[in-house]
């Protein structure tokens, strides 16, 4: 038994990654997630508009984390800045009956401004609240938007960039390098299925999302297709990137774990990102799901427009365009075969 | 010669894998590379391939070359037609000639009866015949066979020769490593690796008369030099002096490499 014991040893002392993720990652992933995980919120942005914006502003609570006030706003002005993402919650400084609007997309928060404006109430005559988008305040509404982005995930970097380095360990990959394709070629006949799989994971979440669990889609399918399409090529981007690195599939697995575990954590899907100090939440405003949960959870749930998300939207294409390109680059120099006279 | 290496060099991390290795590839030829484990052959076929760099010299090769990596390069979630099929795709084969040229190889490998079987449910043999099939598919200049017959059983190797020989009968020039010496006598020339030195190379005939010194062979060990083949000892005399307790005995190839390699470590 003993010698069982030592070859065990000195088999995970020799595969360094394994240890420094059996040992390093325990720490860090309970550092780093035990500030996340926190429900508490404790600022809201908020907007407020109308005639007595100043005065109202002035006299909301310090969680109502006023971002700006519109004299000369309307209702139409206080919704828009929900739907755009600018604010979660809206005040509309009517004299005799302000209305409290809360972004019932954003759980947590809606739940934290429904508490704050009840209490409210107490002191304001005449001041009444109201939840937009998700009035129930429904948990699958916020989690399925999310949920196809961690599909997208799966799909397009585990699973990715398991096949790829399969490949490599098959020997096909040099066969590949040495037939007459085109390293694009390769690279894009290698990701096409996994592509067209993921984008019908997408739709089949999101159909029966709204089909069994009576998720909303206000918005327009353009932008959450466009969304979904750059953050897919992130996900088989990054897939491919981890490939490239990977001797074998069970590093590549821990690599492909360690982006999907921080994504799943940190981008705002399960705790919100305000309620992260902000030595940790920077972590989730790098993460690319962060951007497409903004873009999938602002179109199905706030019905936003393409005018609204331009940052997620834009975002995403440039990490899409970086991490997709730099995929390209090193996939194509381990596939192009070595200098030599090559006669016809 | 046509093509090959001239004086090339390979080194990974500063650690030479073939050193100054010359070897000419010729059209109709089968091209023996022979070495023990770690001697260079898998780095001497990816060079000639392109999948690795030479630091020094010049290698060339035709457009149209070919190569069946050590791990037969057969795709196991495919099946045997499949994997053709597939290949063919690559070399952008016409259609009717690759269907053809397909059921040609499946005739010639005896992999007719397999052909819808899957990559991973063949046995060694059959994916090693499948991985030559395919190299040769799409009728290259060149052929790279990279150890295709190791861990095969013999009945499974002389298959696998009879095919190769066939293919260089069609013009190709073939270039096949090997760690069996007695495959190395099937080629029309050889090139001995050990540690990325070489060893001896030529036709077996000017490996044979290359050998220096004479060979003895014995009952029991003469010298700590001596070593064991079959139920006696072969002992070299560099300088070809008689040794006593010994007859002279006509080297093979074995015994030619055996004693490039004791006159290498003698340098």
């Amino acid at each position: 038994m003993l010698a069982m014991i030592l070859k065990e040893f000195r088999q995970v002392g020799r595969d360094r990654r394994t240890l420094a993720m059996l040992i390093v990652m325990p720490v860090v992933l309970l550092l780093v997630f035990g500030y996340a995980a926190s429900f508490d919120v404790t600022e809201i942005p908020t907007v407020v508009v109308g005639p007595g914006a100043d005065n109202v502003s002035s006299l909301l609570p310090d969680v109502f984390a006023v971002d700006s006030t519109d004299a000369n706003g309307t209702r139409d002005d206080a919704v828009n800045a929900l739907v755009a993402g600018d604010a979660h919650v809206a005040v509309i400084a009517e004299p005799g009956a302000p209305v409290v609007l809360i972004d019932g997309s954003e759980l947590f928060m809606a739940r934290t401004a429904v508490q704050v404006a009840t209490a409210m109430k107490a002191q304001v005559p005449g001041l009444t609240s109201e939840v937009l988008f998700n009035p129930t305040l429904d948990t699958s509404a916020v989690l399925v938007p999310g949920l196809a982005g961690l599909i997208i995930v799966f799909v397009g970097t585990l699973v990715t960039s398991m096949s790829v380095v399969r490949e490599r360990e098959a020997g096909t990959l040099e066969q590949l390098a040495v037939m007459p394709f085109k390293p694009k070629d390769v690279f894009i006949g290698k990701i096409a299925p996994y592509f067209l799989i993921a984008s019908l994971d997408i739709v089949l979440v999101l159909l029966i999302g709204t089909i069994l669990f009576d998720v909303p889609f206000n918005g327009s399918v353009v932008p959450l297709a466009i969304g979904a399409l750059m953050f897919l090529f992130v996900a088989l981007g990054l897939g491919v990137l981890i490939s490239s690195v990977s001797e074998n599939q069970a590093q590549s697995i821990q690599l492909a774990l360690m982006t999907v575990l921080p994504q799943i954590m940190l981008s705002g899907i399960i705790f919100p990102l305000s309620s992260m100090p902000a030595g940790i939440s920077w972590i989730g405003y790098l993460l690319p799901l962060t951007y497409f949960n903004l873009v999938a959870k602002g179109v199905m749930v706030r019905g936003a427009g393409l005018g609204d998300l331009l940052v997620p939207l834009g975002l995403l294409t440039l990490l899409g365009s970086v991490i997709f390109g730099l995929a390209m680059i090193r996939f194509a120099r381990q596939l192009r075969p070595a200098r030599a006279r090559v006669m016809s | 010669m046509t093509w090959g290496l001239q004086e090339v060099t390979v080194s990974f991390a500063g650690q030479p894998a073939l050193r100054g290795v010359t070897l000419g590839l010729d059209p109709g030829r089968i091209s023996i590379v022979v070495g023990g484990d770690g001697a260079g052959k898998t780095t001497l076929c990816r060079t000639i391939v392109g999948l690795e760099s030479a630091e020094a010299g010049d290698v060339s090769r035709p457009a149209r070359t070919c190569f069946q990596p050590e791990t037969s390069g057969v795709w196991s979630d495919l099946t045997v037609e499949e994997n053709l099929e597939f290949v063919a795709g690559g070399y952008h084969l016409d259609p009717a000639h690759a269907r053809s040229r397909i059921g040609e190889l499946l005739e010639a490998t005896n992999l007719g009866p397999a052909r819808d079987r899957l990559g991973r449910q063949l046995s060694g043999g059959m994916r090693q015949k499948l991985g030559v099939a395919m190299a040769v598919l799409s009728e290259p200049d060149l052929l790279v066979l990279d150890e295709p017959t190791t861990g095969l059983d013999p009945i499974s190797r002389l298959e696998l020769w009879s095919f190769i020989v066939g293919s260089a009968r069609e013009g190709r020039a073939i270039l096949v490593s090997t760690s069996y010496i007695d495959e190395a006598q099937r080629g029309d020339s050889v090139l001995a690796l050990d540690e990325g030195h070489v060893l001896a190379s030529g036709t077996v005939a000017d490996v044979l008369a290359s050998m220096p010194g004479r060979l003895f062979t014995s009952a029991g060990r003469i010298t700590p030099g001596s070593w064991h083949r079959g139920h006696s000892w072969r002992t070299w005399s560099p300088d070809g002096s008689p040794l006593a307790g010994a007859t002279e005995t006509t080297p093979d190839l074995a015994d030619v490499v055996t004693v490039a390699a004791l006159a290498e470590e003698g340098r």
